[in-house]
């Protein structure tokens, strides 16, 4: 995505933690307390002159700082109520260490692993089914000729991403009801009406088909843009060289926007178990629990509505340590396997 | 599924069948197909706005008869009416408005700054500043943290718990950062021979040069805030400073069989809300967002495209 490459040689000389400075490092520090820390004579010096220059800038930055410690590293370290007992009303830190209870608590939880394996299903299902569509799309509106017709297609392909998710869950709703669309059709084939939003074996169908049409289009944008930068004379010699339309495509189309697709596969797979909660949340009921509830609704109803906000938080952050892992590795693979790295 | 297969079918014959001969006919049957399926898939993608205008339009009777698909059945505008005359919509609406603006104006003012410091390559400390920003990216405070945060600050029931956890996007920074990276250096330079500081180089030369980025953003955010409903939901418990995307929400949650948890947030009377009446209010929600669409639709794709492909 937008990570642009200047930031990818890894190894310089500065202070080895740059990238990941933040985990651990509450932003607090702001950059004139930064420097000082651990450096020697010389570099203070340089320090003290970058600032003496560019205090203007700096100062620019102090209030996103600000913002991003407290409504990003705030919630972060709030993170330790995890292992902390939390009263409603008492310290937001918690108030006494309980260890590891509240993770103990949820892996010995049969729910808990019904709800994971709910969303490794449905997240898996969305990145198999909503990862290569847009790429289909793109080929496909790259060989459109008439420039006004492809400017309509695109333009009605990204408009369901502009939607609030209530707009799509009502739509969604509206289509599915009884005498919605969808069973006016099953009907008109003599079929009987299914009430799709009560059925546990239609959640999963409903939740990607429904993703499919929110993301198809706007999947585009990338790909359309990567295929822009394939030199044409490469379709050049492949024509000389005799292949045809589907093996230019196949040749030279694909292998341009290679690097496109591992750099969003990693994203999407480092991502693939924060399936849409607020979809979710509004589309499933109690009736299709079964498969319809992931991790992230599981630990709102437990945390936000039953009111144990400890265990909630324990099991938040397993999640996000699962995802932080998983965008991690995803990355290492494919800085290995295809020289493409996010940063 | 369904593209993949109709995608590879139509090209193999092409060149399968006669890839020394000519080409032109494969193509041209290539580009037919090609041409109608993209159209089939248009109309699919438009027929849930389609068929909800068309509701909106129509009688109850007809569409609990199942009749209303393409076009109104019992044509009237007594719904809509009837929710132009309804005091909480309105004022939800007007509440939406206000979150939206304010909440663009707060982030566009984060973001803007920090995106510009984050451009000057020349910045010691550049690049902690930048993964401060992107670690945020991959690991966030999630639900219970975030909601215990913006309890204990007093900002339940407040504008604010909706306005400002969602200020910094960081999309939306490192976009506006690569824009501010690939401006020409040559008049910031020359500013700052003639004594200009950064606030003024900042102020009086680089933001008049981004006007485009800028637009971009503000339709970003605009979007964004328009359209959420989930921190109404978890704040907010009195019905007149809700959203209008909440408003929406108890409607739908009202309507369908069995009410989730959320039930108890509902500040209206959940009795069965037709359809009709949910129709319209979908359609108004909606109705700003397609304005303006189609006017910034070529900011955000060059946006997107600037902060992707550059490098």
């Amino acid at each position: 995505m937008p990570l642009t490459s200047d930031e990818k040689s890894p190894r310089s000389a500065e202070r080895g933690s740059t990238r990941v400075a933040a985990p651990d490092g509450p932003p607090t520090l702001t950059i004139d307390k930064q420097p000082t820390a651990p450096s020697r004579g010389p570099q203070r010096q340089t320090w003290r002159k970058a600032f003496e220059r560019d205090w203007q800038l700096y100062s620019l930055a102090l209030l996103p700082l600000i913002y991003l410690a407290i409504f990003k590293y705030g919630p972060m370290i709030g993170n330790v109520i995890a292992f902390r007992r939390f009263r409603p009303g008492g310290n937001i830190y918690g108030d006494e260490w309980v260890g590891f209870r509240y993770i103990e608590m949820f892996i010995n939880d049969p729910t808990f692993w019904k709800v994971f394996a709910n969303t490794a299903i449905l997240g898996g299902l969305t990145l198999v089914v909503c990862f290569p569509l847009p790429i289909v799309l793109a080929l496909l509106l790259n060989e459109v000729r008439k420039k006004h017709f492809k400017k309509i297609v695109q333009s009605i392909s990204y408009l369901p991403h502009f939607l609030s998710i209530v707009i799509v869950v009502g739509m969604l709703m509206q289509l599915l009801s009884l005498n919605g669309t969808v069973n006016q059709i099953i009907g008109a084939f003599g079929g009987e009406s299914i009430p799709f939003l009560q059925r546990p074996e239609w959640f999963r169908a409903v939740y990607v088909g429904s993703e499919v049409w929110q993301t198809v289009g706007w999947g585009t944008i990338l790909y359309l843009a990567a295929l822009t930068t394939v030199d044409d004379s490469l379709y050049e010699a492949a024509r000389i060289d005799g292949a045809g339309r589907w093996r230019q495509t196949w040749h030279v189309t694909i292998p341009g926007i290679r690097p496109m697709m591992m750099t969003l596969l990693v994203l999407n797979i480092g991502t693939f178990l924060n399936v849409g909660f607020e979809k979710v949340l509004l589309l499933y009921n109690p009736l299709t629990y079964e498969t319809a509830d992931v991790i992230s609704t599981y630990l709102y109803r437990v945390g936000l509505v039953s009111n144990n906000l400890s265990y909630a938080a324990a099991i938040g952050l397993f999640q996000a340590v699962i995802g932080l892992v998983m965008v991690l590795s995803a990355n290492l693979i494919s800085r290995r396997m295809v020289g493409t790295s996010l940063w | 599924m369904v593209i993949d297969v109709m995608s590879k079918n139509p090209t193999k014959p092409a060149n399968g069948g006669q890839r020394k001969t000519k080409e032109s006919t494969g193509t041209r049957v290539f580009g037919v197909v090609n041409t109608t399926f993209l159209v089939l898939l248009c109309v699919g993608m438009l027929y849930p706005f389609i068929t909800v205008l068309a509701q909106s339009f129509s009688s109850a009777g007809a569409i609990n008869a199942g009749q209303v698909s393409f076009w109104p059945v019992g044509f009237n505008l007594d719904t809509y009416s009837a929710v132009m005359q309804n005091d909480t919509f309105w004022r939800n609406y007007g509440n939406t408005v206000l979150y939206t603006v304010v909440g663009t104006t707060i982030a566009m003012v984060l973001t803007t700054t920090y995106a510009y410091v984050l451009s000057k390559k020349h910045l010691k400390g550049r690049k902690a500043l930048i993964g401060i920003a992107v670690f945020t990216m991959f690991f966030n405070g999630g639900l219970v943290p975030n909601y215990v945060l913006i309890s204990s600050l007093g900002m339940k029931n407040t504008m604010w718990a909706l306005v400002l956890p969602g200020a910094i996007s960081i999309f939306n920074l490192l976009v506006m950062k690569s824009f501010f990276e690939n401006l020409p250096k040559d008049l910031e330079e020359a500013a700052q021979i003639d004594g200009l500081g950064w606030y003024g180089i900042f102020g009086r030369i680089v933001l008049p040069l981004s006007k485009a980025v800028i637009a971009t953003m503000v339709l970003f955010y605009s979007v964004q805030f328009w359209n959420d409903w989930f921190a109404a939901f978890l704040y907010l418990d009195k019905s007149e400073l809700f959203p209008v995307t909440l408003f929406v929400r108890n409607l739908i949650a009202g309507a369908s069989t069995t009410t989730s948890e959320g039930a108890a947030a509902t500040g209206s009377t959940t009795a069965l809300v037709s359809t009709n009446i949910q129709a319209v209010t979908m359609i108004l929600t909606v109705i700003p967002i397609l304005c303006i669409y189609p006017f910034v639709q070529r900011y955000f794709v060059s946006g997107i495209m600037l902060g992707s492909v550059k490098g």
